[in-house]
């Protein structure tokens, strides 16, 4: 069972392949959508320092109460979403890790070649797991998104099981299926047809 | 009366709650068989992963999946039920209660402002369907939380009447292997074939909603079913994707007749973690629910 702590080197990230298994501990943020937009469209920058870390592609439950904040559930989001952003995202920000639903694509993937960065699969859905994972909800920069886009600064530990879909070798196990999926279609289609 | 509206209002907030903490108890099963099946190494750590945070949500009370959804009704009601004038508010008023309890992740966004209106209540939602049925005093409420991955593959389109079961099937089978990864696999899918397009995406919606394991009524859509349950089972895109043995958990076809010369075909998605569950009311609003066992009325 590998863990990554963050904040992660580039010869750790670059040791990664896709398909293995990871977890991962230490700070990380939430970021979708409109976090990207921000510091992609307009340029501005987080007060958190995001080199060698890592974001999750997540829109979390926070509660609120005197003791502060408390991730109830989060879950990844699709990073696909983020694929028009992550590239510069990455080079702006100097993260190495990118945790969310599904792969990327081949902007993301260069990307991850270039910077020495991975992308992280988490199961959709099992957001108390991942939840159950989080140690505390520090912090969060950027509320005006509202709560499922916010920047949430969170600390994990053992985040996972995660699998790395985009690695920074080439590798990228979600392009790759897409490709044995399309195959597989036309071949039970066609037997289909043929009764 | 005002007392039987208020405890409506109290059981359904409970229930939308509840449903979004437990999957129906057929869900779970037919999720456990597929795990149970299942050989890939990364599709086990997949369900594993999956199984693990249906008992953690349950232990503990909270939303399996922070995605919580936009919430949906589907109300066969009985003309002569008494809830009939009262039912848009109350629905909406429990949804704002489950909204703060649960807590639900507020979802309900305007168009064009992209103001997220806090309370998953708003213009048009919670949404609410009706289908009367006269001289009934009952209420068949099935409440439908979608989350957003599994709305995005829904397609719906209208195709010449030659185009078949064959057209049907390629149509579902491009939206599952373009999109269906995103949408939370091992997947539901619900599929309408109607006179138009809108009449179609209603009807892939009821498909995406039955009863899992059961199917048509109809002999000859129930082996359509079967058919395009093998063709999509054959893609094996797996749990959330990774690939494994099978893709779907249900495929459910519902259908009208169509126009001699068009023919509306919709697919509809529901994830692994299917938040669905249906409350029953009779006349002197005693309530049962068929989907979850462990509901308390």
């Amino acid at each position: 069972m590998k863990t990554l702590r963050l904040p992660v080197t580039e010869e750790e990230v670059r040791g990664l392949t896709a398909g293995d298994v990871v977890y991962v501990s230490g700070d990380l943020v939430t970021g979708r959508d409109r976090v990207h937009e921000r510091v992609v469209k307009e340029g501005k920058l987080p007060k958190a320092d995001l080199r060698g870390g890592a974001v999750f592609h997540a829109g979390p439950i926070v509660a609120k109460d005197e003791n502060g904040y408390r991730t109830v559930a989060i879950g990844p989001t699709t990073s696909m979403r983020m694929e028009a952003f992550e590239a510069q995202f990455i080079e702006k920000t100097g993260v190495r890790i990118l945790i969310g639903k599904g792969g990327m694509g081949e902007k993301t993937s260069a990307a991850c070649v270039k910077f020495g960065a991975v992308h992280l699969m988490f199961a959709g859905g099992a957001a108390v797991l991942a939840a159950d994972k989080i140690t505390e909800t520090y912090g969060v920069e950027w509320e005006d998104f509202g709560m499922p886009e916010a920047m949430w600064l969170i600390r994990a530990e053992q985040l996972g099981p995660m699998i790395v879909s985009v690695d920074a070798k080439g590798g990228n196990l979600f392009e790759q299926n897409k490709r044995l999926f399309a195959e597989r279609k036309q071949r039970a289609l066609e037997r289909l047809k043929n009764g | 009366m005002e007392n039987d509206l208020k405890s409506f209002v109290l059981t359904t907030a409970r229930f939308i709650d509840h449903i979004a903490k437990r999957l129906p108890d057929d869900a779970v099963a037919g999720l456990k068989k597929l795990a149970d099946a299942e050989t890939d190494e990364r599709a086990k750590v997949m369900y594993r992963c999956m199984t693990e945070d249906l008992e953690r949500a349950d232990a503990s009370s909270r939303p399996i999946c922070q995605d919580t959804g936009l919430v949906q009704f589907f109300a066969e009601i009985g003309s002569e039920c008494k809830l009939l004038p009262y039912l848009p508010s109350a629905l909406k008023e429990a949804v704002e209660i489950a909204t703060s309890t649960a807590p639900l992740r507020p979802n309900a966004v305007e168009f064009p402002s992209e103001n997220n209106t806090g309370t998953n209540t708003g213009k048009g939602v919670p949404y609410i369907e009706y289908d009367i049925v006269p001289g009934s005093d009952k209420l068949k409420l099935t409440v439908y939380l979608q989350g957003g991955g599994s709305a995005l593959p829904g397609r719906a389109a209208v195709f010449p009447p030659s185009a078949g079961f064959e057209g049907i099937a390629a149509f579902a089978a491009d939206a599952m292997v373009e999109k269906g990864i995103n949408a939370c696999p091992p997947l539901v899918v619900g599929v309408g074939v109607a006179g138009c397009m809108a009449t179609a995406a209603k009807l892939a919606k009821h498909a995406a909603l039955r009863k899992i394991g059961v199917p048509s009524e109809d002999p000859e859509i129930a082996e359509a079913e079967r058919k395009l349950k093998c063709v999509l089972d054959e893609i094996a895109i797996g749990p959330q994707g990774v690939g494994g043995a099978a893709s779907t958990i249900a495929v459910n076809i519902e259908t009208a007749c169509h126009h001699p010369s068009s023919m509306g075909v919709a697919v509809q998605f529901g994830c692994w973690a299917m938040r669905r569950g249906v409350l029953i009311f009779d006349g002197d609003m005693r309530a049962e629910c068929p989907t979850h066992g462990g509901f308390k009325i």
